[in-house]
Order: structure tokens, then sequence, then C-alpha cells
């Protein structure tokens, strides 16, 4: 994972387009758009906005707009402009330019729906539309292979996390009675105390964590890294992974609290914090670098949101912002020397700052924050961190601890993938070094002054979005204060501990790298070969059962079919005691005992007959006996239907079947015999049921219903054909789909064996 | 199959089988009969002319691929579903056109469920068709 991305066709004397400069309007109206709301959500307002979708299933398209939602809408949205307008000079004269803007938008509207939807269904469509989107846009590059493994790591995890966030939500709506989140969030004592609450947590969490990269999950992130820098520095840094800390967030009032959600979020989001921070330290690719440190932030922030003290949610939406300000424009900033150096080695670059004067100036203020000295948000977030952890009822000094370490390491790491590039002797690049244009550094410059501006201005920030997200978090209205100076107190402590280890392993990171790179390479399997080794698996087991089921020979396949019919309903008749014997016979008339000897006869002499074209006529006999069974007890359509079909297969089989060979008797008799059981089985069972079926009182139900309504509001007589055309013709309607895409698909087998055939 | 008997039955047994499958079609609503069991009345009409005369004979006298026969039935039967929903109501809702309908008479009854029924009846035909055509020509 070293090196650069390739930019296709992109070449960096390529100029961008005013076309693709348009796509920066939507996303600039949206964020206007969102900023104009924040006087009302600041104000403790909660916008719903929405109409029914599926009302039968309380499924309905409705938006939430509260604090939380609108702050991580303005991220996204107002990250997203600067993003659009940064990629469009990155990737000029790429040829597939207007398709990623495409998607990159696609995926900005499917996130700003993720964290506005009021409904759980609809959350849960946007969630999915983010990772297909993040599919599409990590695989980018779809000629690397690395990028499509990485796209469909992606994909599969967060998918899998998804799918177990659907069964979750699903419980969370019959448990709460109702899908709508603003109503599930003010019931958050009957949730947590509902029967229920155990499996939604787990499910809720699978899919929070998988999206949101914690350990063991953590490793799809930096793999992701195969995607274009600008799609890493929004997808991977403020947005996309940041989903799952928004659906802990928005949770929080109703599944937070327990001391079941605040071990695991504690203990997950520490792990991760920590492990991810150690192996930022590792890298010398200053991407990779990043990527490990926002899976750090990810780490941290699911702690912060295992707490329930208003001071740990407040050090969570806190460092929320400040992380999208600074990683984002890091990400940027290592775009920008990518691009204009050609590498992104640590090692290779220094004393870039003479060359690329501005970007140097976004590197230092945002490394800055990031590595949390004041007067930046990231100091005041850093201090709220230690403030909240110490404030953690469970275990605060385990909190403190992880918190302080990986923050000690983020010093250590701003430092070298910000600092250190742009200072001391230059060193030769692949290419020479040159300055951004407008559009490349406008974003880094924004993001990282937005950072130092909140850090001399608090109150702004915190007055605007930290209040009023707090607020949703906690469930209800909560006085959020920002200050650069608290006094001198035990956080203020520990930010002098953080700052002066972090120092230390700067100094001497190069050797801590070596260490760290013997001990991984000591380490008998990483996360990402166990990935590969549980994909080889399910190959592996798909394998083995396509070679058990899908032999290819027909005989086998009615085995099967039949084998799995005659268990499957056979044990249904025991377990459900259906197994009636009648009192007694039933009086049948002569031509009722004429047309059971006729089937039987049939079926006998199919059994039996010496030539394939005797066994189809003795077939249709048993057939024409069926229809004739159907003629006796008044149902004319069914035997109609069953008589027609039953000529169409004697002459369809007639058609294959006299080309073919004289039958020859199987000799593998043993074989013989199975089939003979498994027939002789299915009879039983099947004759069993239907006996047990006529013994039990029928339900007239539905049949009343039919015979009274048929005439006055299907306007018919013939109850067969309305019930078919009129009353379940959306049935009917899957049916002749599939009658049609089966004879296409035959079609398509037939042909394709002549084409074979001739060449 | 070269049967001369057969090849000379078949024309006017063909014809009436096409005929009889669209009256069955036709009354399939009130008696015994419907879109599925004209159209494979019809199949069967056109199976016996493809095994007498020949699969190229009788796709000349199809004069449509049967491929596409099935996707128009599928179509309107989609179509005929879709109707409803234009003045609001749930899909697949019989719309009933009684025409001519005044002063107590019943009048002429068409409605969506009919144009259903003629969808099921040319999936099934098409189908079958293509089922049927392709074996003759395979063998």
């Amino acid at each position: 994972m070293t090196g650069t991305e390739t930019h296709g066709g992109g070449k960096p004397s390529s100029e961008p387009t005013v076309l693709g400069l348009l796509w920066v309007l939507p996303a600039a109206i949206l964020a206007a758009l969102f900023a104009t709301l924040i006087p009302a959500v600041a104000a403790g307002e909660a916008i719903r906005v929405g109409f029914e979708w599926v009302p039968s299933l309380g499924v309905n398209f409705s938006l939430l707009i509260d604090g939380l939602s609108l702050t991580f809408a303005l991220l996204i949205s107002g990250i997203g402009v600067l993003i659009v307008l940064y990629s469009n000079t990155y990737l000029a004269g790429h040829p597939q330019l207007g398709r990623f803007q495409l998607y990159l938008f696609l995926f900005m509207l499917s996130m700003l729906g993720l964290v506005l939807a009021d409904n759980l269904i609809t959350l849960f469509v946007f969630w999915e539309l983010t990772t297909v989107t993040s599919y599409l846009l990590i695989g980018f590059d779809h000629a690397s292979a690395k990028a499509r493994r990485s796209a469909l790591q992606a994909l599969l995890l967060t998918g899998a996390g998804g799918l177990a966030l659907l069964a979750g939500l699903i419980m969370l709506g019959l448990a709460a009675g109702t899908f709508e989140l603003s109503e599930i969030l003010v019931n958050g004592e009957a949730i947590r105390a509902h029967a229920l609450y155990l499996p939604i947590l787990i499910l809720v969490l699978a899919g929070a964590f998988t999206k949101s990269a914690q350990f063991p999950f953590h490793f799809w992130l930096p793999n992701a890294m195969a995607a274009p820098t600008p799609v890493s520095a929004y997808l991977h840094s403020a947005t996309m992974v940041k989903a799952g800390i928004y659906l802990l967030a928005r949770m929080h009032p109703a599944l937070g609290g327990t001391e079941v959600w605040v071990w695991t979020l504690t203990i997950f989001g520490a792990v991760t914090a920590v492990l991810a921070s150690i192996m930022a330290l590792r890298q010398t690719d200053l991407k990779l670098a990043l990527a490990y440190t926002t899976v750090m932030a990810l780490g941290t922030l699911t702690m912060f949101l295992g707490g329930t003290a208003t001071v740990a949610i407040a050090a969570a939406m806190t460092f929320l912002i400040v992380h999208s300000f600074y990683k984002a424009a890091l990400f940027l900033v290592v775009g920008i020397i990518d691009h204009g150096t050609g590498t992104r080695e640590a090692d290779r670059l220094r004393g870039l700052a003479r060359a690329m004067p501005i970007t140097a100036i976004a590197a230092a203020v945002a490394a800055l924050s990031m590595a949390g000295f004041p007067p930046f948000l990231g100091f005041i977030a850093k201090e709220l961190k230690y403030e909240g952890a110490l404030a953690v009822a469970s275990e605060p000094w385990f909190v403190a601890t992880a918190a302080v370490s990986a923050n000690a390491m983020m010093v250590a790491v701003a430092g070298i993938v910000a600092l250190r590039p742009f200072f001391g002797k230059p060193l030769p690049t692949p290419k020479a070094p040159h300055e951004a244009s407008f559009a490349m550094w406008i974003g880094p410059v924004l993001l990282a002054a937005l950072g130092l501006l909140f850090g001399l201005a608090p109150s702004v920030i915190a007055d605007a979005l930290v209040q009023p997200a707090v607020s949703a978090v906690v469930g209800r209205e909560e006085d959020v204060y920002l200050a650069l100076w608290h006094g001198i107190n035990l956080p203020l402590m520990l930010s002098l501990l953080t700052f002066a280890l972090g120092i230390g392993l700067y100094i001497v990171h190069r050797r801590v790298r070596a260490r760290l790179a013997r001990i991984e390479a000591a380490l008998p399997i990483s996360a990402d070969e166990a990935w590969d080794r549980l994909l080889d698996g399910l190959k592996w087991l798909a394998a083995i059962q396509t070679r058990l089921l899908q032999s290819g020979v027909l005989r086998n396949y009615l085995f099967i079919v039949f084998s799995t019919l005659a268990v499957l309903v056979g044990a249904t008749l025991l377990i459900a005691g259906g197994v009636r014997i009648p009192q007694a016979w039933p009086d049948l008339l002569v031509k009722d005992w004429a047309v059971v000897a006729l089937i039987a006869a049939g079926g006998i002499l199919t059994v039996f007959a010496k030539s394939r074209l005797a066994a189809i006529c003795a077939l249709g006999v048993v057939g024409i006996g069926v229809a004739l069974v159907f003629v006796m007890f008044g149902a004319p359509d069914v035997a109609i239907t069953q008589l027609l079909v039953e000529t169409l297969v004697v002459v369809l089989v007639a058609v294959v079947m006299l080309r073919l060979p004289f039958l020859e008797p199987d000799r593998k008799t043993v074989r013989r015999r199975f089939d003979a059981v498994l027939a002789v089985i299915v009879g039983v069972v099947t004759t069993l049921t239907l006996i047990g079926v006529v013994q039990g009182p029928i339900d007239r139900t539905i049949p009343d219903f039919f015979e009274a309504a048929s005439v006055p509001e299907a306007h018919g007589r013939n109850i067969v054909n309305v019930v078919l055309v009129d009353f379940r013709a959306l049935d009917t309607f899957g049916e002749i789909a599939v009658v049609a895409a089966a004879a296409l698909g035959a079609y398509a087998l037939i042909r394709g064996v002549r084409k074979r055939r001739q060449s | 199959m070269k049967s001369l008997i057969l090849r000379t039955a078949t024309r006017p047994l063909a014809a009436l089988m096409l005929l009889f499958s669209i009256y069955m079609l036709w009354r399939g609503h009130n008696e015994p009969g419907g879109g599925f069991i004209g159209g494979l009345i019809a199949a069967i009409g056109y199976a016996l002319y493809a095994i007498s005369h020949g699969a190229a004979a009788a796709r000349r006298v199809l004069r449509v691929d049967p491929r596409a026969i099935a996707i128009v039935g599928l179509a309107l039967a989609i179509f005929a579903g879709l109707v409803p929903a234009f003045s609001g109501e749930p899909l697949f809702t019989g719309k009933w056109l009684f025409l001519g309908d005044y002063e107590g008479g019943a009048g002429l009854p068409l409605s969506t469920v009919l144009l259903f029924d003629i969808g099921v009846y040319l999936v099934v035909l098409g189908s079958v068709l293509t089922l049927v055509l392709a074996l003759e020509e395979e063998a």
C-alpha cells in the first residue's frame, strides 16, 4: 500500500472544466439551505417534514432536522462543496471525471438522507445507498485490481453490517410500535426494558461498528485508500465512516445508558483508538497514516458515546466537528503533495514549504488542531475529552489512559504527516514540487482556518451546533460551554502530559516505526489476511455444495427435489400431528373407482414401459385421469388446463425424446431401488397430507368471499378466472412473468447447445 | 413428420383451434375458459402445425417471433395493472367500461381485466411456442 494512485489519463497540465464546476452548485445550495436552519434548531426546535411512503408498513419518507442531524448535514454538504471543487482540478482531464462527480454527488445525497431520515426504514435505505455509492467511489480506478478488491471488501463488510442493522431496526420498530425515530427517541425507557433490547442493541452495533471501522472490522478503511484522495478526504474522514457514529449518537436516547451499551462502546472504542494510533505510527505512506488516525478518531468517538455524562457527549460532538475539519484538510493536503511531487512516502518528502507555501500553512494549522495545541478547536476538544473521560462513571482511568495514549500518538502522527514534509532540507521527488492551484488549496485553507476561528471564538460553534447536537444525543436540553481556558485542573495536566509524550514520540518515531514493523512482520495473521481466508472458505463451501447439488444430471436433480419435499412435508406432518386416518371409507361410485384404476394403471405402465414413447403416453394417461377427477368434482377450468398441459407435455417430450436412442433399462438396479423407495415415500407423504387436509374442517372464509364478490365486484361468474385475472391478478402476473422468463431461458439453453455443436 | 393425412388435416384443425382459443379467452370470465386455457389451445394448434409442416413453416405462418409475442403479452399485463394506478387506485384493480350501456342494457363489457387476460393468453402462447419451435429446430 505505497506509492501514488493512478490518475488515469489525468495530467497535471489538464485544465479543469467549467462544466465540472457546475457540480459545486447543488452542493453549495444544500449547504446554504442547511445554514439557514441553524437559528431555529439552535433555539431548540426539531423540524419534521415528510410524506407517507408505504403507509401500510409504517414506512414514511420523513426527515428530522434537529441539532445532531443538522450538524452532520452541514459537515456533509459544506465539506462536499470543497471536495467537489478540489476534485474538479485534482482529476482534471480524467476521462471519467463526469462519472466521478456524479458518484460523489449521489454519495452526498445518500449521506444527507441518512442523517436526516426520521424513519428507521428510510434511514436504512440511505444507509445502504451510502454503501453502494462508496463502493463505486472506492473502486473508481476500476482498472486496478487493488482498487476493485478494496471496494468489494468495503461493500461486503459494510453490507453485512447493513443486513444486521436492518434486522435490528425492524426489531426496534416492532418493540417501539413505531418506525418514526422522533417517537422512538422519547420512548427510551420502554425500549431498554423490552425483551428484545439485547438483540436490537447487538444488531445495531454490528451495523455501526462495521460502518465506522471499529476493531475488529477496522481493516477495510485503510484499504479503501485505494480511492482517489478527494474521496478519502470526504468518505473516510468526514462522512461515510461517521455514519456509524451518527447511528450511535442517534440511538443514544433510545438504546444508550445501559450497562451493556456503556461497556461495549467503551471497550471497543478504546481498543480501536489505541490500536489504530499505534498502526498510524507504523505507516510510511502519508495517506495510510491519516487513514489509521481516522480509525483512531472513530474509536475515540465510540468510546465517548458510550458515556452518559453530558460532558462526554459534548466531547464527542466537539471532537466530531474538529476532526472533520482537520482530517479533511490534511487528506486534501496529502492529495496536493501527491499531485505536486508524485509521492506520498514520508521519508522522501522534506522541505516542501518553499515550493508550496500556502499548502504548508494550511497543513501546519490543521496539524496543530489535530495535535490539540491551543488556541485551536482541537485543543478545546481534547480538554473536553479528558474532562469527559474523568466523568465516565464506569472506569474513568481506563478511558483517560486510552485517551491520553491515543492523543499522544496523534501528536506524533500530526508532526510526521503534516509538519515534517514541509520543513528541513528538501529531498529530490519524482516530480518537481509546485504549489497547487486555487481550487485545490482553498479547501484545506478554509477548513484549517475554521479550526483556528472556532478555537478563538468557541461560543459561536458551541451555541450553533454543539449544544443542539448534545441536547439531541442526551435527549434533553443541555447547556454546553466551550472555552480555551478552563483554569489549572486535571484535564490541563493531562494535556501537558500528552504534549510531552507526543513530542517525545515524534523525536524517536523512526525507531518506533522500525520496531513496530518488526512486530507486525512477526504477527501470525493480519485482519486483512483473515478476511481473505474467510472469503476463500466461503468460495470453497460454495464450490462443494454446487458440486453436490448441481451435478447436471436430471435424475439427481429430481432425486434432490423430491427427497427434500418428502423430508420437509413429512417432518411437518409429524411435528404438527397432521396425520389423520379417516374413520370410514368414502363411498365411491363405480365410475370413481374406474378413474382411480385408470390413474394407477397409467402409473404402473409408466414405470415398466420398455420404450420412451410408451412411457410418455402412459404418463399422459395418468394426467388425463387426474383431469377426470377435476371434472367429477366440478372444477372444469382446472380440468381443461390439466388436459391441455398434459397434451402439450406429451407433444413436447415426444419431440425431444423421439430423437434420443432407445430406452435402455437402467442396469444399476440399486439406484432404481432407491428411486422406487423415494417414489413410494413421496406418494405416501402426499396422500397422508391430502387425507389430513380433507379430514379437518375447511375454512370457508375465502371461498365464501369469492363466491359472494365475484359477480357484483368483478362482473364474472367463473370464479376461477375472476380470481386469476382480478382478485389475485398480481400473483398471476408473477406467474406469467416466470413463464416468459423460463421460456426465454430455456430458449437460450437450447440455442446454446446447438451453437456449441456447430462450432 | 411426413404424413400426408396429418398435413392435410392440420390446416383446418389448426385454424379451428385458433378460433376456439379466442372463444375460450373471451368467455373465460363467465364460463370455463380464460387466457391461460386459450393460450394453451392456440399453442397446441401451432405446435401441431409445426410438427406436421416443420418449424420453418410454422414460423412463416406465425409471422412474429414467439419470444416477441410473450414479451408483448407481459407488457399488456403490466399495462392493464398500471391503468388503475393513474386514478389513484391500487395496482391491478379491475376497471370496467360497459360500452353502449344505457337504459337497462348491459352493454359490451370491456375491462382492464380482459386486457390482462389477453396478456396472459399471449404470454402462454409465446412461451410455449418459443420452446416447441426451438426444440423442433434443434432436433
